[in-house]
């Protein structure tokens, strides 16, 4: 059997470690061939037990990984044409970063000629030609990177499988490893699987972005669909940008809901077609951050606004091209606009200002 | 001066540093090897009295010896073998401990077991292979009884095999400790990539463990062949007098008071198992591992 896609289908998959807790529980999830896949979530959501599960160094509990058409649980790594390219990368410290690179085609009984020569390809194209003598811990962190990934591709996997592979490195590094990343799976055009728990780094990267909470997917869809229509307060507030609001259903007319808070005004909220809210019914809405619209109390709302929520500005932090205003419109919850710099500094605010946090009453999405 | 007075202090603090060290090394140490290396070049007066002067008369006699060579060679022989089964079975339990026992307490339980023996004394350790390995022991006494032979083998006691046996359950622990301790320092992550890689459990050893451990297996080898080189009391007991070590021969020189001869063999020993440990230490960068 040779896997040739590397399409992946995880259905039902369930792993428990100690026959009580799902550290995975029910997950059922398809992956295209030669996708950029990002599992997301806080530690110890299920997201690297899954990713060891494609890779076979763990075994579901239950349920079925399809990878190409065949179901592998139970196959090895080599068998399932997996590589996976490990948090902080599990080099090999006696072996030079050649032999690291080699190694897999030295086990597969490969001559020592032909090895060394695939292993200086891939070093090539990994730009470390001038590093392959070297140990890995004479390398820098993103150098040990490039090893890693390449260590990982010589054997031509249909599926990368990355454990957090940008986690050891600093901020400027991280950002252009991971071009690399993206780069290197065009070049390859094999599906990698990357887990995170930088929001940042999965909706710049991936195709599909899965959601993660207490081994169950939260939501999964591309990155634009999940970074601006998240399904729940969850799946917002871990990804970020938005406002979150909950209340109470005031009133339904024809095409929108009123929701009220407390004593407050009542906020208008178009419906979605598909959803049933009934009056009295407590649900979250999201505002996106970059979506709020700062006024003056007395100026008049811009076009389309229709809420006007009476806040105090807490805190700015400037941001460059966005200053970031926090308000204490929500008793409980955050509030927060992203403010364009030059709208901002046209009129600043200070701390303490009372302003009217609004927007254009479309932009509010009830949440599950 | 400001500064050379700051420099004295900081090379005095550094003496402060060494000092609990050398203050060990040099009574205990340096002192007797010292004494031993003056006597080696003394002359006697046969009756136990040294006449301080310079004689190379003492190895001249070593050297000379038919014995000597004899001596060296059997010590040898009981160093290669004793060496080869702690190793073999020292890497084994350390590789199993580290490897296959998944739960860490267990394996730190079962690391103690082997210490155990330890818990008495080292002739006890060694007398109680007399009632197993005797004539009438207990092994010959279960082949005679399951008809595998007829008369008890007369191998078993008090023989080579008796020597090396015994040595390999004195000093198994000195492998086990080292090797252990080398590949317990392994990240299992290591292991994972090398199967992610294809790698089959011999490759495994054969390319991560066994060059990841080469500093614990060059630690216990130390340990084993200077412990076997340096010793000859259990080839006394074990081989029941047929048997002599290098050091047996200083023994019955000591007895008999010659005391420069001894002190010649002596250093003579010392000289040759610095080189041995040398050579160890050339093929492992025993310091590099360690602070890896």
């Amino acid at each position: 059997m040779r896997i040739e896609r590397g399409d992946i289908e995880l259905a039902g998959v369930c792993k428990s470690y100690d026959g009580v807790v799902n550290a995975v529980d029910g997950v059922n999830l398809r992956i295209a061939d030669g996708a950029y896949c990002c599992f997301i979530g806080p530690s110890g959501c299920g997201k690297t037990t899954i990713l060891r599960m494609i890779a076979g160094h763990e075994d579901p509990t239950a349920g079925e990984i399809v990878i190409g058409g065949h179901n592998v649980v139970g196959l090895p790594p080599v068998q399932r044409r997996t590589a996976m390219m490990f948090q902080s990368y599990a080099l090999f410290p006696h072996l030079t970063v050649r032999e690291n690179i080699a190694f897999a085609l030295q086990v597969r009984g490969q001559s020592k000629a032909e090895r060394l020569r695939a292993a200086d390809a891939m070093i090539e194209k990994v730009r470390l030609t001038q590093f392959a003598d070297r140990l890995p811990a004479q390398l820098s962190g993103g150098q040990q990177q490039r090893v890693a990934l390449a260590r990982a591709a010589i054997t031509e996997p249909r599926v990368l499988l990355l454990d957090e592979p940008l986690s050891a490195l600093d901020e400027q590094l991280r950002v252009q490893m991971r071009q690399e990343l993206r780069r290197m799976q065009r070049e390859l055009g094999i599906t990698f699987i990357h887990v995170t728990h930088t929001q940042l780094e999965a909706i710049a990267l991936a195709d599909l972005v899965v959601v993660m909470e207490q081994g169950r997917i939260k939501q999964a869809g591309p990155a634009r669909e999940v970074y601006a229509h998240p399904r729940d307060r969850y799946v917002a507030e871990f990804m970020g940008g938005q406002n979150v609001l909950s209340g109470r259903v005031a009133k339904v007319n024809g095409g929108s809901f009123l929701l009220k808070q407390g004593a407050r005004e009542a906020i208008e909220v178009p419906l979605q077609a598909r959803r049933g809210i009934g009056v009295g019914d407590t649900i979250d809405i999201a505002v996106r951050r970059d979506d709020v619209a700062l006024v003056r109390p007395g100026a008049s709302l811009p076009p389309g606004c229709g809420t006007a929520l009476p806040s105090r500005v807490t805190a700015i932090e400037y941001q460059g091209y966005f200053v970031k205003v926090m308000l204490d419109t929500v008793p409980d919850d955050e509030f927060v606009a992203y403010v364009p710099e030059k709208t901002f500094f046209a009129d600043p605010f200070n701390v303490g200002d009372v302003v009217l946090a609004t927007w254009v009453a479309d932009r509010a999405r009830p949440l599950a | 001066m400001p500064s050379s007075s700051s420099t004295s202090r900081s090379s005095l603090t550094g003496w402060l540093y060494v000092s609990p060290l050398v203050g060990v090394l040099v009574p205990f140490f340096l002192a007797p090897i010292l004494v031993v290396l003056a006597a080696s070049f003394f002359g006697s007066d046969g009756f136990g009295g040294l006449t301080p002067g310079f004689t190379l008369a003492n190895y001249v006699e070593v050297l000379h010896s038919a014995l000597t060579l004899k001596l060296y060679l059997a010590t040898i022989k009981f160093t290669v073998l004793t060496w080869i089964f702690t190793l073999l079975i020292g890497f084994f339990v350390a590789y199993f401990l580290v490897f296959h026992v998944r739960n860490q307490l267990l394996a730190i339980g079962l690391f103690l077991l082997c210490t155990v023996p330890f818990w008495t004394s080292n002739i006890i350790r060694m007398i109680s292979w007399i009632p197993l390995l005797g004539k009438e022991g207990l092994i010959n006494a279960a082949l005679i009884s399951t008809g595998v032979i007829r008369q008890p083998l007369e191998v078993l006691l008090f023989s080579d095999l008796a020597v090396v046996i015994a040595y390999v359950h004195q000093l198994t622990i000195f492998m086990i400790v080292p090797i252990f301790n080398a590949m317990a320092r392994i990240d299992k992550r290591l292991i994972e990539a090398a199967i992610d890689a294809g790698a089959s459990r011999f490759d495994i050893l054969r390319l991560i463990v066994v060059p990841m451990a080469k500093s614990g297996i060059a630690l216990g080898s130390i340990f084993v062949v200077s412990i076997v080189m340096g010793d000859f009391f259990v080839v006394k007991v074990m081989s029941g007098g047929g048997s002599a070590s290098v050091v047996s021969a200083f023994y019955e020189d000591v007895g008999v008071l010659q005391y420069p001869t001894a002190a010649a063999s002596a250093v003579l020993l010392t000289l040759v198992l610095v080189a041995i440990v040398s050579l160890i230490l050339r093929s492992v960068d025993i310091r590099r591992e360690i602070t890896r």
